[in-house]
């Protein structure tokens, strides 16, 4: 067991794959000779050979479209999108494509893809390559959304995404990608895709993040510890479908939730989860669940961005009024 | 001479004048009458086909359904050219080519009535479904051309659109791609002059839709696409290529468009009708037929078989489509996922079983 960075967990990871499966191939714009621009694939193509590996002309719809169609025809392709913000391109084929086809074929074709893209702020990155659009991708029927929030999880999460018969769309906090080391065991197992994860159990004040808010809530909490309040956190994970049930179950026992998320506020998945609770645990809320989210605005340039991005301050404030509501 | 003086430029390749008249010596494969006769019979069967469906659709029974008239020969020219293992990625409006692979007419009749079923046909499994968003089809025959060539056992994915489809970025990007990686790939234009209301002249400034190829790399081919001879050979050729490990070809195929966009179109707000009957001059069937009888391998007898019996094959599959009750309402949520999450599972329980 080594202590990886989340970006050589993902490259274990599609190491692995490859290995394990010959029907695995990797696609994308820089993933073969320069190993992708965060390195992702380092060394891969040298490994597994370019046509295993390979690097796509600059064209993020056909990304995405070639993708459905090896999937259908038996690959288990796993294709790379740069950045978040240049995944806009791909969503007619996410949407009308990869989301639908098992469906609307009745189980004749199927679609099993991961398309992985780098998302989310910072890292101060050039504009257009810091977007959380999550939210968009996880109102699409048929399509998994999944976010990994350390190396361990990167590692296990998009193996499970690979092996799945169904379209992943696999987000990396790019953020995490060297922010943390810990061991990460090459065992080829694979994490649950659907189940969110409570990183730390508590009692009074149930935490919903994912992504590289999973660590900005995790360092909320321990201050909050300080002060007597008991934080449980919860790594959402996958955003869709959501593991309602540990959600709910947590809320049950704390009677109050804060969701972080860097998207922005209006129809952000955050809404999702509030609307859920009132819904099914009305009658165990002790305060208003409230959501601690980027703001409704463009993503600013690298000086604001960390202005704009939630941090462990602000969910201390927002627990601090959920506290004192009740 | 050409076969359809509206359309066809000089280098346009076509074996039948609009009068069934060989211009040059046809391919070994129209040699005989058999060929012939069977590229002729699917033809007369697409389109009793689409004017059954017409009929249904006018009379409510069915959604609403985009016409191939006319343009018969070049999804059947296509198709019959294609090896039992080739993948075809079809538009919209290639039911000839689709009814050649082995989709049957109530598979097509249920797609276009609106039951999800109509795409989960018996045959040919591999192939696509109709694809609705125009281009979009153009990278997923690009990503079956990659698992093909993966595979190795000399398939090829074959896909068509129309006019308008070579506007979009879809369509360039797949055509780069296929160029660039060299893979086993034909895409096929049916160039029916009309993109609903667009008409050619105004969707683009190139000289021929075909020639897009040339900055793909690609070689090119603009064939008079209402010759299913000529649809079938450049095809044959082409699959020739990609099979030899020679990279992908697009083909332009000539026709017009003799019926409204879809029957939710009234084509008579945008084009005149005495444009629509030049067409109808070089129309397909009519051409092979000319071309049969005049080499006596075709009578009247022959032609009232046939149409008779397209005839009933056409009513015997509506009827089939007609008695079949809808899917469940729970079916919506079939196949959604290989294994339903818990809250799909749970609305699939509360829809039941009616």
């Amino acid at each position: 067991m080594t202590d990886l960075t989340m970006i050589d967990a993902i490259c274990m990871a599609l190491s692995r794959a490859l290995e394990d499966d010959p029907d695995v191939i990797i696609f994308g714009e820089d993933v073969g000779i320069d190993g992708g621009v965060f390195r992702a694939t380092d060394g891969l193509m040298q490994r597994f050979g370019a046509t295993r590996v390979r690097d796509t002309p600059l064209a993020e719809t056909v990304i995405a479209g070639m993708a459905v169609g090896a999937a259908a025809q038996g690959l288990r392709p796993v294709a790379e999108i740069q950045f978040m913000g240049f995944l806009y391109s791909a969503i007619d084929q996410l949407a009308n494509h990869a989301a639908r086809l098992r469906n609307r074929t009745r189980g004749r074709l199927t679609c099993p893809m991961v398309l992985r893209a780098p998302y989310g702020g910072g890292v101060k990155a050039p504009e257009h390559h810091s977007e959380s659009m999550e939210a968009m991708l996880a109102h699409i029927p048929g399509l998994r959304v999944v976010v990994p929030s350390s190396p361990a999880r990167a590692y296990g999460l998009l193996l499970a995404a690979i092996r799945d018969p169904d379209p992943v769309v696999f987000l990396e906090p790019k953020r995490l990608y060297r922010a943390l080391k810990e061991p990460v065991h090459d065992d080829g197992v694979a994490l649950p895709l659907d189940r969110a994860q409570v990183v730390r159990p508590g009692d009074d004040l149930t935490i919903v993040a994912w992504g590289a808010m999973v660590a900005d809530a995790g360092k909320a909490a321990d201050a909050l510890a300080e002060r007597g309040i008991s934080v449980e956190l919860i790594d959402l994970s996958s955003l869709k479908p959501i593991d309602r049930a540990t959600i709910r179950a947590s809320v049950q026992k704390t009677g109050r939730c804060i969701i972080v998320h860097e998207a922005p506020l209006t129809a952000g998945l955050g809404a999702e989860i509030a609307a859920d609770l009132a819904e099914h645990c009305l009658t165990s809320l002790l305060a208003p669940v409230i959501r601690v989210t980027g703001y409704d605005t463009v993503m600013p340039y690298a000086r604001l961005e960390d202005r704009y991005m939630p941090d462990a301050a602000r969910i201390q404030a927002s627990a601090q009024q959920v506290m004192e509501f009740a | 001479m050409t076969g359809n003086p509206d359309l066809c430029q000089p280098d346009c390749s076509v074996f039948l004048d609009a009068e069934g008249h060989a211009l040059r010596a046809l391919p070994d494969f129209a040699q005989g009458s058999e060929a012939l006769v069977a590229l002729y019979s699917m033809m007369v069967k697409t389109r009793t086909f689409d004017a059954k469906a017409i009929a249904l659709q006018r009379t409510g029974r069915l959604g609403t359904y985009a016409s191939s008239l006319g343009q018969e020969a070049i999804s059947v020219g296509v198709a019959s050219a294609m090896s039992e293992a080739d993948v075809f990625l079809p538009s919209f409006r290639e039911h000839g080519g689709q009814l050649w692979r082995g989709v049957t007419m109530e598979e097509l009749l249920l797609y276009w009535g609106g039951d999800e079923r109509g795409n989960d046909f018996a045959g040919p499994r591999q192939d696509f479904p109709v694809c609705v968003p125009v281009a979009s089809q153009f990278p997923h025959a690009a990503g079956v051309a990659l698992a093909l060539a993966h595979q190795g056992a000399g398939g090829v994915a074959v896909a068509m659109g129309g006019d308008g489809a070579t506007s979009k970025g879809d369509f360039y990007e797949a055509l780069n791609l296929i160029g660039a990686w060299k893979l086993p790939a034909v895409f096929v234009i049916n160039n029916n002059q009309w993109a609903i209301s667009m008409p050619r002249a105004e969707q683009t400034r190139a000289e021929t839709l075909a020639q897009k190829a040339v900055a793909a790399g690609l070689p090119d081919e603009v064939v008079d696409g209402n010759d299913v001879i000529a649809v079938r050979e450049a095809t044959m050729r082409a699959l020739d290529r990609a099979r030899a490990g020679q990279g992908g070809t697009l083909i332009e195929c000539l026709s017009y468009r003799l019926s409204d966009h879809t029957t939710a179109d009234d084509a008579s707000r945008y084009r005149e009708d005495d444009e629509v009957s030049r067409h109808w001059k070089a129309e397909p069937l009519a051409r092979l037929r000319a071309h049969l009888v005049a080499e006596h391998a075709w009578s009247k007898e022959d032609e009232e078989n046939l149409l008779r019996d397209s005839r009933a094959e056409t009513e015997a599959a509506a009827e089939r489509y007609l008695a079949m009750p809808p899917q469940p309402a729970r079916a919506m949520f079939d196949h959604l996922y290989a294994k339903a999450p818990p809250d799909i599972a749970a609305l699939a329980k509360e829809m039941g079983d009616d």
